[in-house]
């Protein structure tokens, strides 16, 4: 079974990467940018059949490593 | 006094606080992470560097390495731990110092001398500096941005546990001094309890008028009486 998981900083907490590819972007005549918050990507495999079992498998990842939960926020998603 | 320095793939400070803790008299030994035990000690320090190259954050990896656990437990015990740059943000990572070191503001690595101002002089680690004292200190990171939470912040300002905080040579503290984007200009905090000091500058770097100036040696004094 196999998930994705990206890792981004919190809403309050400032992105300076986010914010300068951002701002490259709109120099390069993107303008109906909004906004840009730059992140992690992670693509997890497991032995393991049940999917609930599983997603907590991967949840656990997030809490004790993948992600600083001070600072970070994760998603998680089947693929 | 006992010290022990935890080294980790990647430490590049530890023989200099090596240096520096035995220059002031320690009883030191390197450990290394892989070890399960650690030797009797009175200080444990968690040295500067890139363990494990920065990989997923700043310290993340060896704050889950081995030897991290029984840091832990000593901590807990009491014992006084000292994290000096990288070594701050894994103590932070640990959860043993609350709080996150981000990105400097300006994205840059910023290598320099900078003023910072001595805010609590009454721990183990700076009762032989005055109150307000500013020292010259050498910062070198890339992470050294200081976030933490609103209630965090307030109980780090109402139990007094902010140790320094980045200002001019005037020692004013503004946003024009504060190199990194560290939230109220923070350099150095402590945990609850005053036995874990985490903080950016390297005051192993500032013992030796030969290479730089003394400001730094002042906390390693501190802590061998």
């Amino acid at each position: 079974m196999k998930f994705s998981v990206t890792v981004t900083l919190k809403k309050d907490v400032l992105d300076p990467q986010g914010k300068v590819v951002q701002n490259t972007l709109q120099n390069l005549g993107m303008d109906n940018l909004k906004s840009i918050r730059q992140g992690k990507y992670f693509e997890i495999e497991l032995n393991e059949n049940n999917q609930n079992d599983a997603e907590k498998k991967v949840e656990d990842m997030c809490k004790k490593l993948l992600a600083n939960l001070i600072i970070e926020d994760y998603k998680v998603t089947k693929i | 006094m006992k010290s022990s320095v935890i080294v980790f793939p990647g430490s590049n400070c530890d023989r200099d606080i090596a240096v520096a803790l035995e220059k002031m008299q320690f009883k030191n030994q390197m450990v290394w992470h892989k070890e399960t035990k650690l030797p009797k000690s009175d200080l444990i320090v968690v040295p500067g560097g890139f363990s494990y190259g920065d990989y997923l954050r700043s310290g993340a990896i060896a704050g889950k390495s081995l030897i991290i656990n029984e840091v832990v437990k000593a901590a807990n015990d009491g014992c006084l731990i000292l994290g000096i740059c990288n070594g701050f943000q894994i103590l932070t990572e640990t959860g043993l110092l609350k709080g996150a070191l981000l990105r400097n503001e300006n994205l840059k690595f910023i290598n320099k001398d900078v003023n910072i101002k001595v805010i609590n002089n009454t721990t183990k680690f700076t009762k032989k500096y005055k109150k307000n004292q500013i020292l010259k200190i050498n910062i070198a990171h890339n992470e050294g941005n200081f976030f933490t939470d609103p209630s965090h912040l307030q109980e780090l300002n109402k139990e007094n546990l902010i140790a320094f905080k980045y200002c001019d040579e005037n020692g004013e503290i503004s946003k024009k001094s504060n190199p990194n984007g560290s939230m109220e200009n923070i350099a150095g905090i402590y945990n609850l309890k005053k036995n874990i000091l985490g903080m950016m500058p390297h005051p192993e770097r500032m013992v030796d008028e030969l290479i730089s100036n003394k400001d730094g040696i002042n906390l390693f004094s501190s802590l061998i009486n």
